[in-house]
């Protein structure tokens, strides 16, 4: 008889297996494109080997905002009100700017009745992940167009969607975000890319991932469905991530690549597909995206980084502490400047 | 000359057109007074105009030391050529008026005393500059009035050239020759025919003349705010400002010349609540100020404050209406709604700072009260408190150390094995929480509004949520204990009690005083500072027979407010005093209401 052994656990560089980077058990609907990117969220930040006490999640309301009890179960999580997560994840950077800070948000959250918030906080540029689930319906409240809905795409009830659609990323291009890419919850290599790119940049990342609703928006018709995503895909470019504790030397093939160092070392490798793209232009990015909607194609890949731009905190001269653990004796003046101020106003 | 002068007690009426740099005219007129030991107040009435509208700034003096509205004027500057007619139509008979020469006033009523000046040949006298000389012509009622109520004019340059300071000495100069032209012009040319008068005193020693904003800020300053948030709004912009004022001085590490807070004007209200509610979430002392019109955008994130038990300083400087209403304006307009704000059983402590030194030592206290019961906290100001000069004691440096409340360590962690996050451990409701970036594994936990247990699990089980709720009642009685208790002036003899809360004390101080010394009618008062409300306001009703309750709204929001806390044994004792035209409220009004309602008038 021989006695079964326990497989080896895969650990991270902190020595951590992938556990801890799990959370509960999803309450969204099976096929839901949001599972899969909660996979690779865990997949990524377990990857990356980000400590996860110190990420805290923010989340709006709506499908995608209740993500967050799905992943990192180790976490502090927040699930505040629909359309406001951003300016909840803004405060907790100002109180303590060392947190990875790791917002989930849906089209509703950001491109309804989050659009004001989400504008500003593109101007702002606060150092996070500001991840969209974008389905182009209201998943909660059943079947309704979202703001990403596009112009002539039909719901599950036949109407047929009057308003042109907000794209998040031109937006987030035209208005401050540091890194833009756009994804797809079926492609899961890309997304994996992505998101490890994207939780490295010191800056705004935002990341828009097309996740279907298989519920009220996976039909003949729909513009935001599995099958029309796997006809109309466009990637900009093969995309891998080197993070900075890995010095593997990558195979070029010759001008076939561009290479991006982050602040952090870690690298993002571009393989050229049909044509040569520079993530850098801002200009080329904002016509690239035009051309695809015109085409009906979907672009996805890194759209956009800028490493040039200050994180909201940096801006803010704050000083490295957090906040947060300030002590009494660098938060209140003491009363000899008290006795100043009193004789001012004498 | 009158008969018998009238000395230290009188209100300067001044009417002038908004942008013509009157205000520094009238803050050196009220501090020349103020340096001659006499108690002063300055109350601006502006439009909602960046120029060209009429405003009024009003100097009371006061050797009783009664600093709220007086109701009737004693001496008007009327500057305002479109306002002129009808300021000198409202004054009662004797009254004195200083006028432009050109708006020829004097021929409107005989039973006034006029003094006539020609400000556009005085101001050409002493400012070369045509373009200049709109900013200066002011300065001159300063010199005239000055003689007019022998205040000394060394007090006037003084205060002259404080106003201005250091770098501002050419100008200084400039108005301060406007002054003399005034003075000197008065000498020669007027007649003393009114009693008013001003005569040294030493009441005023060791004291300061601050608005309300200013010292609401500079108190968050030293109650060690770490994140503000804000978007402008009248009349709480200028709290905002001073705090970024104040923050640039004093809150800079030296070490690093890095701030050590951070200040963001938000888009909006809702991302400015929101930015609190993720500062003190992550444990920033956060805060923000704004009026009633931003409270109803915060609303739902003060809910879910509520609910998710996030600390936070909400100042509300009160202004007039929904909307634009009456921007400009006071009133206590926020009373009732600022105590239950939001939906599904929400309330929350609220203070009612009355005074710049309240405005100041509230602002320190507010900020521990909201970390140790970990709850969005109100500070309501007016309009009049916050935007208007005050008399003040000094300030003093807070006593009480910063408060973080209970806030579990990573070794906290590792000691306990773990934590629930609103698990009541200590029976008083108020539970343990952990900051995000807490390196431990067992410091996170899930924050939402909607249903948890005591280990803040989701549940939609009625037990928990019941549970729940009974807990956070809990939490609010053991804050009644932590308010600060009433200010009483217990009069034995008494029948008749008066409550107030904020501004509203200085007209029921000083009606109490004229409803004695007029018609004998001896009264108690007790003024809240703040709410959920003591015992001590449960106590002061039974020991009377009938009780005054001032509010400065048309609703009466403060008696709803007792009505809802009180025995209702009690409820048949209340009677009430409101007061809703947007002006500071005055004495006499206080005391024509109460006389009227007790049948002696």
């Amino acid at each position: 008889m021989s006695t079964p052994t326990a497989p080896v656990k895969k650990t991270n560089r902190l020595g951590l297996d992938v556990l801890p980077y799990r959370g509960g058990k999803t309450t969204l609907c099976a096929g839901c494109g949001h599972n899969a990117v909660t996979e690779r969220l865990i997949e990524a930040c377990w990857e990356l080997g980000v400590e996860p006490w110190r990420v805290a999640k923010i989340s709006g309301i709506g499908c995608s905002s209740k993500t967050p009890a799905y992943f990192l179960g180790q976490s502090h999580g927040f699930n505040s009100v629909h359309g406001r997560a951003p300016a909840v994840a803004t405060g907790a950077l100002l109180g303590n700017h060392q947190l990875r800070c790791v917002l989930i948000s849906g089209d509703g959250d950001t491109a309804s009745i989050g659009l004001g918030q989400y504008m500003h906080t593109l101007r702002r540029n606060p150092a996070m992940l500001y991840l969209i689930e974008n389905n182009g319906v209201y998943g909660l409240t059943k079947g309704q167009f979202s703001a990403t809905s596009d112009l002539g795409a039909k719901s599950k009830s036949g109407a047929v969607n009057a308003f042109t659609p907000i794209d998040c990323c031109l937006a987030a291009i035209e208005y401050g975000a540091t890194f833009v890419a756009r994804s797809f919850s079926g492609d899961k290599k890309q997304l994996a890319a992505l998101l490890r790119a994207a939780l490295s940049h010191d800056g705004l990342a935002v990341v828009d991932v097309i996740s279907p609703c298989v519920a009220f928006n996976d039909h003949e018709g729909s513009t935001k469905s599995y099958s029309y995503m796997k006809d109309h895909e466009e990637p900009l470019h093969e995309i891998d991530f080197i993070p900075f504790f890995n010095d593997i030397e990558v195979e070029l093939e010759d001008g076939g690549i561009r290479e991006v160092t982050l602040h952090d070392g870690s690298r993002i490798i571009l393989h050229k597909l049909e044509q040569d793209y520079d993530p850098s232009s801002r200009l080329n990015a904002v016509t690239r995206l035009h051309q695809a909607s015109d085409s009906d194609e979907v672009l996805t890949g890194l759209l956009y980084l800028d490493q040039t731009r200050p994180s909201f905190t940096k801006t803010l001269n704050l000083v490295d502490r957090p906040l947060a653990g300030l002590p009494e004796s660098m938060t209140r003046p003491d009363a000899a400047a008290l006795e100043r101020i009193n004789e001012e106003f004498r | 000359m009158h008969a018998t002068p009238v000395v230290n007690d009188f209100s300067i009426h001044v009417a002038t057109v908004n942008g013509s740099g009157s205000q520094t005219a009238n803050t050196v007129l009220m501090r020349s007074i103020f340096q001659m030991g006499v108690p002063v107040s300055g109350k601006n009435l502006f439009p909602s105009n960046i120029a060209g509208l009429p405003t009024w700034f009003t100097i009371r003096a006061s050797r009783k030391g009664y600093i709220g509205r007086k109701k009737e004027i004693d001496l008007l500057v009327a500057m305002n050529p479109e306002t002129g007619k009808d300021d000198v139509m409202d004054l009662a008979p004797g009254a004195a008026v200083v006028y432009d020469e050109p708006l020829a006033l004097a021929g409107l009523r005989d039973d006034l005393v006029y003094y006539s000046v020609p400000f556009d040949k005085l101001v050409a006298g002493v400012c070369p500059e045509p373009k200049l000389r709109k900013l200066v012509r002011n300065m001159i009622y300063d010199g005239v009035v000055a003689h007019l109520l022998a205040i000394d004019i060394e007090e006037v340059r003084k205060a002259l050239f404080k106003q201005f300071g250091e770098r501002k000495r050419k100008a200084a100069e400039m108005n301060w020759q406007a002054v003399l032209a005034g003075q000197k012009y008065a000498v020669e040319n007027l007649t003393k025919a009114d009693a008013l008068k001003v005569e040294r005193m030493d009441a005023t020693h060791g004291r300061l003349i601050i608005d309300g904003n200013t010292a609401a800020a500079l108190g968050c300053v030293f109650a060690g705010v770490t994140v503000l948030t804000w978007y402008p709004i009248t009349p709480s912009s200028s709290l905002a400002e001073a705090m970024i004022d104040f923050l640039g001085r004093l809150r800079m590490d030296p070490e690093s010349g890095k701030a050590t807070y951070a200040v963001v004007q938000a888009e909006d209200e809702l991302a400015a609540a929101g930015m609190v509610m993720g500062a003190a979430w992550a444990g920033a002392r956060a805060m923000t100020c704004t009026s009633g019109p931003g409270i109803s955008l915060m609303s739902e994130f003060l809910g879910l404050g509520y609910f998710a038990e996030i600390p936070g300083v909400f100042i509300d400087v009160q202004r007039v209406g929904p909307s634009t209403g009456l921007p400009t304006r006071t009133m206590q307009g926020d009373t009732l709604s600022n105590a239950f704000v939001s939906h599904g059983d929400t309330k929350y402590p609220v203070y009612f700072p009355s005074s710049p030194e309240e405005c100041f030592s509230m602002a320190t206290e507010a900020f521990n009260l909201a970390e140790k019961f970990q709850t969005p906290v109100f500070i309501n100001l007016d309009l009049d408190l916050g935007m208007n000069n005050w008399m003040s004691e000094l300030f003093a440096y807070p006593q009480a150390p910063v408060d973080r409340g209970k806030v579990l360590s990573a070794e906290d962690l590792e000691r306990l094995g773990g934590f629930s996050r609103y698990l009541d451990v200590d029976g008083d409701g108020v539970p343990y929480r952990t900051l995000p970036g807490t390196p431990h594994d067992k410091a996170g936990y899930f924050t939402r509004g909607t249903g948890h247990d005591e280990h803040a699990r989701y549940s939609e089980k009625s037990e928990d949520w019941i549970a729940n709720m009974d807990r956070l009642s809990r939490k609010f009685e053991s804050l009644r204990g932590a308010v600060p208790a009433p200010d009483v002036s217990f009069n034995a003899r008494a029948r008749v009690g008066v409550v107030s809360i904020g501004t509203s004390r200085y007209a029921m101080e000083e009606a109490c005083d004229q409803l004695r010394d007029e018609l004998g009618l001896d009264t108690s008062w007790l003024r809240l500072k703040a709410y959920p409300f003591t015992a001590s306001l449960d106590e002061f009703i039974r020991a009377h027979d009938r009780v005054y309750v001032i509010d400065q709204n048309r609703d009466a929001q403060l008696l709803a407010l007792m009505k809802l806390d009180l025995d209702v044994a009690l409820l048949t004792n209340l009677r009430s005093v409101r007061y809703y035209g947007g002006l500071p409220l005055d004495a006499r009004t206080v005391f024509d209401e109460i006389a009227r309602q007790e049948g002696i008038r």
